[in-house]
């Protein structure tokens, strides 16, 4: 444990890429093998299931320190992390030396498995017993075991890079082989790692081609011929995987998705076996008449995710389905390293036999020129997409996001201008700052609240409406301070949409501040109506309302 | 009328017509210590301590000042006025105030953990207690001195040991003469910032016995800073001026640094938690020394940090003064970052 504590240390705090990665060589070179196993599943996001929840460990650590609630609360609000938070209040261990050699991660780890089933109070004493042994860096990282969310600085594509430079393969191997099913507790780091390994298990997806915003003109991309267009389509990217007659669907963050959507029993049947499809699973209509698919707003497929159970109103209103891009596995083979033209003539064969209405292929834009793309892009917003995708078409299909063969390019995001009525203090590298914003447009004399937004400031501007909000709070609600409606910011989102939940009426997708309109004043914000309006605007045609 | 009011000029007292750190100009002000958002300029006359005055000098300039010692009364039309350490910086001093057998204290910034430069903080008996909460969650407490100097020389060995020149910021009243002792100890040359050596020099000059520096100059040799010590205030960090140390590893003390979030907003390769303010045991066992039946916590955590006390059975309330930020090397109104932090006032609950 103490490695695995200064490995998260030097992760946490080095402002270095070369550092990070040269600590995690380290570490993958040292470590015990069962940590190191340990440590690939949490930073890949396959952490044990959490066994207390922090409402808990919160009450556990105010018994100990014996202070009120409301001043962990406020502890809580300053430090932005909650496993720092009780690692910072709870007293250092008596003896310095502490810790016993034998309590490694993968210790503590396998104890929260077997523990997790047991009583509150045998949790709760293995909990605090650990607090008194571990110093406050160890309980840090002790806590974030507990807390999850390992979110310290370190990509999973980093860990790869150093895993690969350890055991001297490829990246793009290492990354397939920790991809899918499999249980740290019982894989063993040489049989994760070693081809056989990643052979056995039949539901493993390969890892995903990312696209990087395109920079240049588009000329310098050359000949337009070279390139196939598709819409870029705003769903949730995913692997549909059908082996050994069985069907698994994994999304881009390794989730296995196969049961929640059970419009996707039938490619069970339907798909030849020994095929990966590469897609969007997204939310979609397929009107009887025209049987040409129509997107739903991104807002429709959350009514979905994280459901188990699903109401028949929620299937007919939101129904989900696949858009396929690619075809990554043909009858058993893996076919990553043939062109894109080549492959997407296989996947439309195979669509095409398929011919179910909850999986459409992505159709291609035919343009004879540049000028003529950019016109179609301007349509974006009426096809229900966020954009274009551009592939070259003799493109082999990478791991990681790559520059060069795949681009996308999305339309420009809507915009509206708003005042921010309320603040709260960020978490992580913007702990005990004012962050976190709500923000209103006008009704009459009335401000309406309508988003929030975290993201798009500069540091420096962050600390300018920080001060502010320090100096011009007007109320306090727990964490939340309600400001004087003065700052003006352009609200930049990628979508619209209709919701019940919200005072406003809308709900937005992707909303950031895309500039700080110092030169406008409250009363020239943009209105409810503004908003409404731009919702009619945007929802033509799709007739949902959430 | 209560003996001190809080006022839109500062801390005043009507009986001996006086204002504490006033943070606007007044016929007579007592100064708690050096640092820019307690001493201010404009003001006619200044009291404070003999060890402040040479700061206040070269930070205000030439003005009428008297200066007292520890414990030394001075009488204004009846009231008893004294100082007596408060372990914040050289001279920093709380502020006894004595009418009618009505004493408060007017603690300006203080640490009870003796730095051995600043004095031992006193505790001196009051009826009323104006204290401040910079630090005033339970979050805050610190390592003992000796062991964060350890870190520090741990800190610069290893830059040593990769050839890289080792960044100290710290501010340049206090901080950077605290530092400087277990820095000594390493034996490698210590160089600093401008505004470093002018205090160093002012110091110097009025008898302090520090370790040696060397102010950096546009014409000093790179090959002199390399692998070496440079201290340095808040206000050079991420400034071009930096460039010349390179390769180099930043440390910053302060203590924001308790918190990793902080560290990482500043980008800082090293924080050190050391800070010039008492942590939230020293806040409180200051408090409870006092014996005051009332307190007044100011610039920090001041609403937290009152309503614990009054959890507490001592009756508390919190007042906005324009305290807080040792920005003493940032006087223009620009953020730098990481600076801004918890440097406003909080006036959201006023008392």
């Amino acid at each position: 444990m103490k490695q695995f504590a200064i490995l998260v240390n030097i992760l946490g705090t080095s402002t270095k890429t070369n550092d990070k990665l040269k600590a995690l060589q380290n570490y993958f070179a040292d470590a015990p093998g069962k940590d190191k196993t340990w440590v690939i599943a949490l930073f890949s996001g396959r952490r044990p299931k959490r066994i207390v929840n922090s409402t808990l460990l919160q009450a556990w650590c105010t018994e100990i320190i014996g202070i009120s609630p409301w001043l962990f609360e406020e502890c809580y609000h300053t430090v932005g992390d909650l496993a720092e938070t009780i690692a910072l209040l709870l007293p250092e261990p008596a003896a310095s030396e502490g810790m016993n050699e034998q309590y490694t991660l993968s210790w503590y780890l396998e104890t929260f498995i077997r523990i997790g089933k047991e009583d509150e109070a045998t949790r709760k004493k293995f909990i605090t017993d650990s607090w008194q042994q571990l110093n406050r860096n160890e309980k840090f990282v002790y806590n974030k075991l507990i807390t999850g969310g390992f979110r310290i600085g370190v990509s999973q594509k980093m860990m790869v890079n150093a895993l690969s430079k350890v055991v001297q393969v490829s990246s793009s191997v290492i990354a397939h082989r920790i991809s899918g099913n499999w249980e740290p507790a019982t894989t063993s780091f040489e049989n994760l790692l070693s081809e056989t390994g990643a052979g056995s298990d039949y539901s493993k997806p390969y890892p995903f081609y990312l696209a990087y915003a395109i920079e240049d003109d588009l000329k310098s991309l050359g000949d337009i011929d070279d390139w196939q267009a598709e819409w870029k389509w705003d769903g949730i990217r995913g692997q549909v995987i059908k082996r050994n007659n069985e069907l698994f669907v994994w999304s881009r963050g390794e989730e296995l998705m196969t049961d929640k959507f059970p419009e996707y029993n039938a490619f069970k049947e339907l798909l030849p076996d020994g095929s990966v499809i590469d897609g969007e699973i997204i939310s979609l209509a397929v009107p009887a008449e025209t049987g040409v698919f129509k997107p739903l707003p991104f807002a429709a497929l959350q009514t979905r995710i994280g459901r188990k159970n699903i109401t028949k109103k929620q299937l007919l209103e939101a129904p989900v389905g696949f858009i396929a891009y690619d075809l990554l596995e043909y009858k058993g083979n893996d076919i990553r390293e043939m062109p894109l033209l080549e492959r997407r003539l296989l996947l439309e064969n195979i669509i095409r036999a398929v011919q179910h209405p909850s999986i459409h292929i992505s159709p291609v834009i035919n343009v004879n020129d540049w000028d003529a793309l950019r016109q179609t892009r301007l349509s974006s917003r009426d096809m229900g997409s966020e954009g274009l995708m551009l592939k070259r078409k003799s493109s082999i299909y990478q791991v990681g996001r790559k520059r060069g063969d795949w681009w996308k390019w999305k339309i420009d995001p809507l915009t509206i201008d708003a005042v921010m009525i309320y603040a709260q203090k960020g978490h992580g590298r913007r702990s005990n700052l004012y962050t976190d914003y709500t923000f209103a447009v006008r009704d009459g004399d009335k401000w309406v609240p309508f988003t929030k937004a975290y993201s798009g400031l500069t540091d420096k501007e962050f600390a300018q409406v920080d001060a502010f909000v320090k100096r011009n709070s007007i109320e306090k609600f727990g964490p939340v301070r309600t400001v004087k409606p003065e700052l003006v910011f352009e609200i930049a989102f990628e979508g619209i949409a209709a919701s019940n939940r919200h005072k406003s009426g809308v709900a937005l997708r992707f909303p950031r501040m895309s500039r700080w309109r110092q030169d406008k004043k409250p009363d020239e914000i943009n209105t409810l109506d503004d908003l409404k309006e731009m919702l009619n605007i945007y929802n033509q045609g799709n007739g949902n309302n959430l | 009328m209560p003996l001190i009011e809080f006022t839109d000029k500062g801390l005043f007292c009507r009986q001996g017509n006086f204002y504490i750190d006033p943070w606007k100009p007044v016929d007579k002000a007592i100064i708690t210590h050096a640092h820019s958002d307690h001493a201010r300029p404009g003001s006619m006359h200044y009291l404070c301590h003999h060890f402040t005055k040479p700061l206040l000098q070269l930070r205000l300039g030439d003005n009428s000042y008297e200066t007292l010692d520890w414990n030394q009364p001075v009488f204004m039309n009846g009231v008893r006025v004294s100082l007596h350490p408060a372990g914040h910086i050289i001279g920093a001093a709380q502020i006894r105030v004595e009418y009618n057998g009505e004493v408060w204290v007017a603690s300006g910034d203080y640490k009870t953990e003796d730095d051995g430069l600043s004095g031992a903080f006193e505790p001196v008996k009051c009826n009323t207690f104006i204290t401040e909460s910079t630090f005033g969650l339970p979050i805050y407490n610190w390592k003992k001195q000796p062991d964060i100097f350890n870190d520090i020389k741990n800190w610069v060995a290893r830059n040593k040991e990769e050839k890289k020149t080792s960044v100290l910021i710290a501010y340049s009243l206090g901080k950077a003469q605290r530092v400087l002792q277990p820095l000594s100890e390493t034996g490698l040359p210590i160089f600093a910032h401008g505004a470093v050596y002018n205090v160093h020099q002012a110091l110097i000059n009025s008898g302090w016995k520090l370790p040696g520096l060397t102010r950096v100059q546009p014409g000093t040799p790179k090959e002199d800073l390399l692998g070496n010590i440079v201290i340095a205030p808040p206000s050079a960090d991420g400034t071009p001026w930096m460039k010349k140390f390179y390769p180099y590893s930043v440390g910053i003390c302060s203590g924001w640094m308790q918190v990793r979030g902080n560290a990482r907003r500043r980008n800082t390769d090293a924080g050190f938690a050391l800070s010039d303010h008492a942590d939230w045991d020293g806040l409180l066992q200051a408090v409870k020394a006092t014996r005051a039946q009332k307190v007044f916590a100011t610039h920090g955590f001041q609403s937290a940090f009152s309503r614990y006390l009054n959890e507490q059975g001592i009756e508390a309330g919190e007042v906005k003064t324009e305290y807080g930020g040792e920005e003493e090397d940032n006087k223009s109104e620009d953020f730098k970052e990481g600076e801004a932090i918890n440097t406003a006032p909080i006036k959201e609950d006023p008392l």
